[in-house]
């Protein structure tokens, strides 16, 4: 039985069967439809999303499953004072697989120490989410054509923006690609990140606070919003929080085929305006969530079509 | 100054000078209630000065706790007043429940009688990582 805990646990050769697979079903939804029929998904999250868990229910119905969890701690036994291996010891006796996402970090990794099914991790805090990367490396190979050869630039907070972490390793195993790090001081990437994989790896990267400079550069701007759930102090988040703001006149440095990303959901960090631009893809990005999500699942129940 | 030889039980050796209160504490040494001598500050050729910890009681100690304090540490383990065993210490690959993680946004500060589990992430550098949230031990 595989979990997915961390976007390391998987290979680049498994995370470009996913692709491959996702590929298949946006060209093929109807030879999907019933591959998990009989088969249940529950979400188990203890901390509020949108995106996520209708991406990963939306995704288990389109493959003939079905769904059922919770979508706050309030609404589960965890407000009863129950712990996190009690639930995932309950709910794996009712369900075939199970999504989860937890504030604290490292919660997932414990689920799956004493889970009798297949564990995903659906965000654990500010630490990893591996099928946001997977949704974006499907958006990149969908809107570049490629994986490798590419000039990254990563903006806002890259401290706490756990998206941002997962997307550097997994992209770090790709060949030639570069990364230009846009951040307040004080939400700099951190020190793991930054030894561990790009100065271990001798990868190509430099650290600027100065957007308008680096734009030029980059085949893809990946933005991030500062997120308020990460602080725990309300005068430094509404400090940092509007350092940068893409607009249409930043738009303007960017190459004709920069392709912008965003995690969402976004606050003040992308101007509206610019979703009428074609480079803007992060609306995309939600969709491909949904089909990379339906390949992970098929291949953790070990399903195929 | 003189400390008697002991007959059966544990020497260790070449403990950094100082910090032979740290290892008696992190042994749990200070539950046992058989003979130790702590020796602090002994002459020595290869470190300059050094601690000696005796343990007069043929016990077994957690090698992985000694070997992430300090893996120069010459443990002898002493029979029938000879040494009949040099045991190496090297830096363990996990470290269970001996250090805690300070991450407050970490699942282990949170959920119950949750064993703190730190694995060694860079050999050549000595670095710790709680497995669960990745922050390093300090």
């Amino acid at each position: 039985m595989r979990h997915l805990i961390d976007i390391a646990d998987l290979s680049v050769k498994e995370i470009d069967e996913l692709i491959e697979t996702a590929n298949d079903i946006i060209e093929n939804p109807k030879s999907y439809s019933e591959v998990c029929k009989g088969k249940k998904l529950a979400t188990l999250f203890f901390e509020p999303s949108t995106r996520t868990r209708l991406s990963f229910e939306a995704a288990m119905l389109d493959l003939g499953g079905s769904v059922l969890g919770f979508s706050s701690a309030e609404s589960s036994s965890t407000a009863k004072g129950e712990s996190v291996v009690d639930t995932v010891r309950t709910v794996s006796c009712y369900v075939d697989i199970i999504a989860m996402r937890h504030p604290k970090e490292g919660a997932p990794l414990l689920a799956s120490m004493s889970s009798e099914v297949p564990i995903i991790n659906a965000g654990d805090g500010g630490h990893s989410h591996p099928t946001q990367t997977l949704t974006d490396l499907l958006t990149i190979k969908r809107e570049k054509g490629r994986l490798d050869n590419l000039t990254i630039a990563l903006c806002g907070d890259l401290m706490f923006g756990r998206t941002v972490h997962s997307l550097i390793a997994a992209m770090s195993c790709y060949e030639n690609v570069k990364f230009i790090l846009i951040s307040p001081e004080e939400l700099r990437i951190p020190d793991y990140i930054r030894r561990d994989i790009l100065e271990k790896k001798k990868l190509e990267w430099v650290e600027t606070n100065d957007m308008e400079s680096v734009l030029g550069k980059a085949d893809i701007l990946y933005m991030t919003r500062v997120q308020r759930e990460r602080f725990f102090n309300e005068a430094d988040y509404l400090r940092l929080r509007d350092t940068f703001i893409l607009d249409g006149k930043k738009m303007e440095y960017a190459k004709p085929d920069m392709i912008v990303m965003h995690p969402l959901p976004r606050v003040n960090e992308i101007s509206p305006k610019v979703d009428s631009d074609p480079r803007a893809c992060y609306f995309k990005q939600v969709k491909y969530g949904k089909f990379i999500r339906m390949a992970l699942i098929m291949k953790l129940l070990e399903v195929s079509k | 100054m003189n400390v008697d030889e002991i007959k059966t039980g544990v020497v260790l050796d070449h403990i950094r000078a100082g910090k032979s209160m740290e290892i008696y504490h992190y042994l749990n040494l200070d539950q046992m209630d058989c003979c130790i001598a702590i020796i602090k500050n002994v002459k020595s050729n290869k470190l300059g000065k050094k601690d000696i910890i005796k343990i007069d009681a043929d016990i077994e100690l957690d090698l992985d706790v000694l070997g992430y304090l300090d893996p120069n540490i010459t443990v002898n383990i002493v029979k029938d007043g000879r040494v009949l065993e040099k045991k190496k210490l090297r830096l363990p690959t996990d470290l269970k429940n001996v250090i805690r993680c300070k991450n407050p946004r970490c699942i282990t500060s949170s959920e119950r009688e949750i064993d703190h589990i730190f694995r060694l992430t860079s050999p050549e550098e000595g670095v710790y990582r709680c497995i669960y949230c990745e922050t390093e031990a300090k």
